[in-house]
């Protein structure tokens, strides 16, 4: 498996062969406090990099949940929509949100790495 | 406008609190636990709330007030115990509400506590009404502590001798370190608790004091998820100057006599509610699985008709799952009728419910 990546609208990718996962990160979890509600994508839905692939409520709001790939979604964790608060235990590990068969491997380039990320979270908390 | 801050804004920074911005202050949404640990605690124990953003008035008077002011609030002014505390309004000329508020007879005249967002539009309300004729203050230089939760009356009593013997709904004086502080057994989540009124000074004293009993902290967050529960009204959102309290399902809140006899700002809407006008009300409503349906949130009839809508909705974390309320045109509002929430495009199957969606554990 790849190295982890990370997009600035607080998603985490990794790569294995030609399909990536994707989930929330850790700040973003933390941002959100407790997780109630996740909506995702049904399976053989095709997505588009920046585009709105789900929705995370916790008790304080709803937030869109965005793709940092293209390509056609071909698993979902069902586990975060019966157990939401899974989201908060382990945002960046066994609470993944779904898996992308990526379309356009050039979009990987644009992800970056955890420095980066963590450095860019801490300049934007709000 | 400048936001302002509650005499303990540093103390919550110092236990961790996350801020947000309401009704033009700088308020703990959370702490470091977070809104469902917060709330669950609030239920099983103690949790203390600041909420010395909302009004603290006090108008002195003793008939005459009582009399002028039953032309705005609805309920019997003149019959109201020493040291009794009432849930009530201020309504407007179109039968609707400028704020809810609760009114405490005290030996000087009365108490009120308003909600911070209307305080200042409430008291120019007040004072217009009253003519001048008596001295009305809306205090700048008091906190309000909410103490909430079962084990509230205990830890209380350790400290504040006396608190325990209050009734639900009744205040007195007392004492904490030789200073005076008003106490009322009352809150708005549900729960058997206290709002302690005490001098900006000295309130930070007494919060440590708390916390050194093991009362925890409880932010914004949690006082929403717990009145949520507890079927009780968030002003702006659940009530508003467009909505009848006969609407709001708060015919309860005005005195038998009142309902009968009128004689404040509104009743005609009021009145004519009241025999057989009523075209919505608001209910609980209960998603099926854990949609959350927010303020907003359009609901429909079996049959695909608008039938009203959300005006607050959450994840309740004592009832474990999505609760909300909102408007419904009479005719749907019986418990358990079947009914559909837009939430992103999609309809969610939902039931009308009863509120409180928590049963309450008040001291009577």
């Amino acid at each position: 498996m790849s190295e982890k990546k990370y997009s600035k609208q607080h998603e985490w990718v990794t790569v294995e062969g030609d399909i990536a996962t994707i989930g929330i990160t850790a700040h973003a979890a933390e941002m959100l406090g407790d997780v109630v509600f996740v909506d995702l994508p049904d399976k053989g839905k095709n997505v588009e990099k920046e585009g709105v692939a789900g929705v995370v409520e916790s008790t304080k709001a709803a937030s869109d949940v965005y793709t940092p790939i293209t390509g056609e979604i071909t698993d979902i964790n069902q586990s975060i929509v019966d157990d939401p608060g899974a989201v908060n235990k382990d945002p960046e590990g066994t609470a993944w949100f779904f898996k992308i068969k990526i379309k356009n491997k050039s979009e990987l380039d644009q992800l970056i790495n955890k420095a980066d990320y963590d450095k860019f979270a801490k300049e934007n908390q709000s | 406008m400048q936001i302002q801050k509650t005499a303990l804004y540093e103390y919550h920074k110092s236990l961790g609190a996350k801020f947000v911005p309401f009704a033009g202050y700088e308020m703990p949404v959370q702490y470091t636990s977070g809104i469902v640990d917060e709330h669950k605690l609030t239920r099983s124990s103690a949790g203390m709330f600041d909420v010395s953003h909302m009004g603290q008035l006090s108008i002195e008077g003793n008939k005459e007030l009582a009399i002028e002011l039953e032309k705005i609030i609805p309920i019997d002014l003149k019959k109201i115990k020493l040291n009794q505390s009432k849930y009530s309004f201020l309504t407007n000329a179109k039968g609707g509400i400028y704020d809810d508020l609760i009114i405490t007879k005290v030996e000087k005249g009365f108490n009120i506590i308003l909600n911070a967002a209307c305080k200042n539009s409430d008291f120019k309300i007040i004072s217009h009404s009253l003519k001048k004729k008596f001295k009305i203050i809306l205090h700048n230089n008091l906190s309000l502590i909410a103490l909430q939760g079962p084990k509230s009356s205990e830890i209380l009593e350790k400290i504040i001798n006396g608190v325990s013997s209050l009734k639900f709904m009744n205040g007195n004086k007392f004492s904490y370190n030789g200073k005076d502080v008003y106490i009322t057994r009352s809150g708005y989540t549900g729960e058997d608790g206290f709002e302690i009124s005490i001098a900006n000074k000295f309130v930070e004293d007494l919060a440590k004091k708390l916390v050194s009993e093991d009362v925890k902290p409880i932010g914004l967050g949690a006082r929403d998820t717990l009145r949520l529960e507890a079927g009780l009204c968030l002003y702006g959102h659940d009530i508003n100057e467009s909505t009848s309290p006969i609407e709001a399902n708060l015919k309860w809140a005005i005195s038998k006599r009142r309902r009968e006899e009128g004689g404040f700002v509104g009743y005609g809407k009021i009145k004519s509610d009241l025999n057989g006008s009523l075209s919505r009300l608001r209910v609980g409503v209960k998603p099926e699985g854990k949609i959350i349906a927010r303020e907003g949130v359009k609901i429909f009839s079996k049959d695909g008709e608008e039938i009203g809508s959300i005006t607050s909705g959450t994840f309740g974390p004592s009832v474990n799952g999505s609760i909300a309320m909102g408007y419904i045109k009479l005719n749907f509002s019986k418990p358990e009728t079947v009914v559909f929430l837009e939430v992103r495009g999609k309809k969610y199957e939902a039931k009308t419910s009863e509120l409180p969606f928590y049963k309450k554990n008040y001291a009577r």
